[in-house]
């Protein structure tokens, strides 16, 4: 049961962690840049490690479509316990996901006061979708956008390697 | 006998007896080619792609090749000889799995770099378990 908050407060921590040795640089830009990157590249990671082990005992995907839900229930519910609310697609390589209640977000207050704030917590999540459809094989850029409170979207986009 | 894990190239390779380990080297690079043949034929939701590659004939012996593809595009590859015919079909399966779950364990180090060669002291040890075992 405390699991989920473990992570939860880690997570909050990395990422004031990563901010505040960021802080002392003048340039703001760069800061904001180098921020996500570094979160990004930790959750790119740990998602390697990760889809490694989950897809241990899973059949070959059929094709990137099958990849994704596959992404959007197993994955995401042995990770944030709950699944990936609506998966849409334009079937060129762009997915949305939409998460209307993501784990890493409850605890802030739902109105727009921090909504500014949000997209820090969201780059390790992006990291981890970017590890995991990489070590299936697939490149991808994963951007994520917050409107409302606790929901958000993420938005892998593919370029298939496996072609 | 000999056994590989493969990214397209070599992440992993261990022979028993050690002379004679380029020739392994060979018949693990040529049977990649049956392992790509065999994963490109798409449409089946197989488990993992295995396959026997029997009749791949040396002047001296006979060797079997058995392949296997994780879902994350990674090949083992064993060579065993002919005449070790107490190999069974399910024993080289559990095999694939022992080395399949190692693996897991090394991608999940954070220490290791994936694409790197694996340096891991505990996949060794399991390596050389099975080895001794099938030999």
């Amino acid at each position: 049961m405390a699991d989920d908050a473990l992570f939860e407060f880690l997570h909050m921590e990395i990422v004031a962690l990563v901010y505040k040795e960021q802080a002392t640089r003048e340039d703001i830009d760069k800061e904001r840049v180098t921020c996500v990157s570094t979160l990004d590249a930790m959750g790119f990671r740990v998602g390697q490690g990760m889809i490694e082990r989950f897809t241990k005992d899973c059949p070959t995907f059929k094709d990137d479509l099958d990849l994704m839900k596959f992404l959007c229930k197993d994955f995401w519910s042995t990770i944030f316990k709950k699944q990936i609310d609506n998966l849409r697609t334009n079937h060129q390589g762009t997915y949305v996901l939409q998460d209307n209640k993501f784990a890493l977000l409850t605890q802030f207050s739902s109105g727009k006061q921090y909504l500014e704030e949000a997209p820090k917590y969201l780059a390790f999540s992006c990291g981890l979708i970017r590890g995991a459809l990489s070590n299936l094989g697939l490149e991808s850029v994963v951007t994520a956008e917050v409107s409302l409170m606790p929901s958000c979207k993420f938005m892998p986009n593919l370029k298939s390697l496996i072609n | 006998q000999s056994l590989c894990v493969h990214l397209n190239y070599p992440l992993y390779i261990r022979s028993v007896p050690t002379q004679g380990e380029l020739k392994f080297h060979y018949t693990v690079h040529t049977s990649l080619d049956v392992v790509e043949e065999k994963i490109s034929g798409v449409g089946k939701a197989l488990a993992d792609q295995r396959e026997l590659y029997l009749g791949l004939l040396y002047p001296t012996e006979d060797y079997k090749v058995y392949g296997y593809v994780t879902n994350s595009k990674v090949k083992f590859v064993i060579v065993v000889d002919s005449s070790n015919t107490s190999l069974r079909d399910n024993e080289i399966r559990s095999m694939f799995r022992k080395l399949h779950n190692s693996f897991t364990d090394v991608m999940c180090n954070p220490f290791y770099n994936p694409g790197d060669p694996i340096q891991s002291k505990a996949f060794d040890s399991i390596v050389s378990t099975m080895m001794v075992q099938a030999c």
